[in-house]
């Protein structure tokens, strides 16, 4: 994906000079192999530092929340639903945005690249679909459908939905099973269900670098910050944890595009993305609903429709 | 006795023995990655990890941790008064710290047990902690301990010093506590060592290529770094989590908190982060570090130039590089360093010039 690379420095620095836009969001390189870091340009002949490749796994539309600027910012599929959401949500308007769209081929999953080796990876190099990982001076080469994010590899929406300029011609969608992981543990039993949920919060910090990173959560006070009345304990105690993780999610539903920002963030690895999964999927099956696909449409919960379905209801 | 040697053979045998007088925490994998934690009976540490996700730092100061109890029971006698906990003070080790997270333990002293106020949760775990390192022979690329005053072989806040061979440990005794613990378990096998570990130390060395400079943090005029042009474009990315202070070995920062639940109550300390917008709420509802950019300042201006000018013994980091491999946007306290420690502000720059 690193051939996009001049289309989006020209495009950026064609806007800086123009000055339809006061800074441009995107990526620069990282000082470590997988990572890209967000950045913003605000002067066109620093647009050369910007880059893309598949360590843009960071959700940019979280870095648009309450700005006032005239913003250039790069946007994947993701992305670009998330910016949508963003504007229905009046946390940044239309105009405010000229969107460089980016057609995207998925990202690197950083946390299993870097436990399928026992050394220190150095480096990371991508030739069209194949990986070429250096540990210890050896090159491995992989198949990036190996390392792709698990949100990437069933993700449905790669070109963006909504862009001003394209800086290359859209790649084919993926015709996959979203919702086999979910499936699996909806035909858990309760117990099972219990444990599963258990083992998998159990290492939470509560550091809530996943929250931060999710462009979703942009709450001035989140629920877990307030104090009158306090919602939610601030220790370890599971239940805590745990309703940390639940109301998070509900919170999302029916506005998470499944980016995958919260998974790549955390630092111990939890996939918390199967609850946002499972409330995006009761969205898509009940009220046909992919979030961020359109500016003309409210979200499903956002919203009463008399046929909203309501078998619930016993 | 100043080293002794330990046959592979020993091992297990001499940790069974240490677990009738001391609980011991070690590395252990967990799913992915390594963290320290209590071994059960029997159970041996993994040596085989280079760096934990999470510091040590949490057996000595536990990310919650109840401290008084209370009760709001009327008809108890004792109701409404505060009563400390009893916390477990009993004799530990940790086995297979890295020398870097053995040095943050004596920062975080620093900060825990002063002349004037001592913390008593603290002073008791670190009182009752033998600390029995393991000689860092792999270390990552994010490392930088060599730059930081520590070093793979770092000796720093040590009872033990484990260097790995083949079919044994040599093991530097470096305190009484240390030479307690090697006798307790049986360890007695005089031998010689110096030569053999400095020809490994300086080969561990000469593998750590990251770096930071700091000889000019100290001289930098506090008020320059703080106004300084860099910190938008470093916060920019940030996304305010504590992932860096968390992970992080030498923050020491705490929040306390009642729990209540029916009519008995309970005060716990949590870590905190200044990378939170609550870390400095007031009650008022003003927040004088209302912004990400003044959050992400301070971070990096305590542990390196606060720090630096109030205990003048070097950067509050040991270089073991967590917060570098962790932080979800990069942001890389290295460049960070470098970019503080070779700040010049415009007029300083424009004397230079003419
Ligand atoms: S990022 Fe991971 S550790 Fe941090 S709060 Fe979220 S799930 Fe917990
Ligand atoms: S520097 Fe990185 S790890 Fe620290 S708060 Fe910011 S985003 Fe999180
Ligand atoms: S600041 Fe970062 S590198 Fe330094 S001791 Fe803390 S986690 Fe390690
Ligand atoms: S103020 Fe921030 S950087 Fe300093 S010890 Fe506390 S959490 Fe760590």
């Amino acid at each position: 994906m690193s051939e996009y690379n001049d289309k989006i420095r020209e495009i950026s620095q064609r806007l800086l000079k123009e000055c339809q836009v006061d800074m441009v969001i995107g990526f620069r390189k990282g000082s470590m192999p997988m990572m890209n870091e967000p950045c913003f340009i605000k002067n066109a002949k620093d647009a050369a530092q910007l880059v893309w490749d598949s360590n843009c796994g960071i959700n940019l539309a979280n870095y648009l929340t309450n700005r006032t600027e005239k913003i250039g910012i790069i946007a994947k599929g993701c992305d670009s639903r998330n910016i949508v959401t963003h504007i229905i949500e009046n946390k940044i308007s239309r105009e405010q945005l000229v969107i460089i769209g980016v057609p995207c081929q998925g990202m690197i999953d950083k946390h299993k690249t870097t436990s399928m080796f026992a050394g220190d990876i150095q480096d990371v190099t991508e030739d069209g679909g194949k990986i070429k990982i250096t540990v210890n001076g050896q090159v491995n080469e992989l198949d990036k459908a190996d390392v792709l994010q698990k949100n990437c590899a069933v993700c449905t929406h790669r070109n963006p939905v909504i862009y001003d300029e394209m800086v290359a011609d859209p790649v084919e969608e993926q015709n996959v099973d979203r919702y086999e992981d979910v499936r699996q543990i909806e035909a858990m039993n309760p117990e099972e269900k219990w444990n599963y949920f258990e083992e998998l919060l159990s290492p939470c910090i509560r550091c809530y670098a996943c929250k931060n990173a999710c462009p979703l959560c942009y709450c001035p006070t989140c629920f877990v910050d307030e104090s009158k009345p306090q919602w939610v304990g601030k220790g370890q105690d599971p239940t805590d944890v745990r309703t940390f993780h639940f109301l998070r999610a509900f919170h999302c539903g029916g506005r998470c595009t499944d980016c995958g920002a919260c998974e790549r963030a955390c630092p111990v690895g939890i996939n918390m993305r199967v609850f946002t999964k499972k409330l995006e999927k009761d969205s898509f099956e009940q009220f046909g609903w992919e979030a961020g696909l359109t500016l003309d449409e409210r979200p499903p919960l956002d919203t009463y429709r008399p046929d909203d379905p309501d078998e619930f209801i016993k | 006795m100043t080293f002794v040697k330990i046959d592979k053979k020993q091992w297990a045998q001499g940790l069974a023995t240490l677990q009738k007088s001391y609980r011991l925490f070690g590395p252990s994998k967990e799913k992915d990655y390594y963290n320290y934690k209590a071994l059960d009976v029997g159970e041996q540490p993994d040596f085989g990890f280079s760096n934990t996700r999470l510091s040590p730092k949490a057996i000595l100061f536990p990310q919650s941790e109840t401290i008084i109890e209370f009760s709001l029971d009327e008809n108890a006698a004792d109701h409404h008064i505060m009563k400390s906990i009893e916390t477990d003070s009993s004799p530990r080790a940790i086995l297979g710290i890295r020398p870097c997270d053995a040095k943050a333990v004596r920062l975080v002293n620093l900060n825990f047990d002063t002349p004037e106020y001592q913390d008593p949760y603290w002073v008791k775990a670190l009182d009752a902690t033998t600390f029995v390192g393991l000689a860092c022979d792999d270390p990552k690329s994010t490392c930088f301990c060599t730059s930081t005053g520590c070093g793979p072989y770092n000796e720093e806040g040590l009872d033990l010093l484990l260097i790995e061979e083949d079919a044994q440990y040599l093991a530097k005794v470096l305190t009484d506590k240390g030479r307690a613990f090697a006798e307790a378990a049986g360890w007695n096998t005089a031998t010689d060592g110096e030569a053999d570990i400095d020809a490994r130390k300086a080969t561990a060395e000469a593998k750590i290529t990251a770096s930071v400079s700091m000889e000019n943090l100290k001289n930098q005029d506090l008020m320059d770094l703080h106004g300084a042009s860099f910190w938008e474009d470093i916060a920019f990315a940030c996304i305010n989590c504590g992932t860096c202070t968390f992970t992080c070995p030498t923050c020491w920062c705490f929040d306390l908190q009642d729990e209540v639940h029916g009519k008995t109550g309970k005060r716990m300390k949590n870590w905190d982060s200044c990378m939170f917008p609550l870390f400095t709420l007031h009650t008022t509802g003003h927040n004088p570090r209302g912004t990400k950019t003044q959050r992400l300042r301070q971070r990096f201006m305590h542990k390196l130039k606060y720090f630096v000018d109030k205990y003048d013994t070097g950067i509050m980091c040991v270089g073991c590089g967590r917060c570098v491999s962790q932080c979800p946007v990069n942001i890389d306290i290295r460049r960070v360093c470098d970019l503080m420690n070779n700040y010049k502000t415009d007029e300083a720059a424009c004397t230079v010039q003419d």
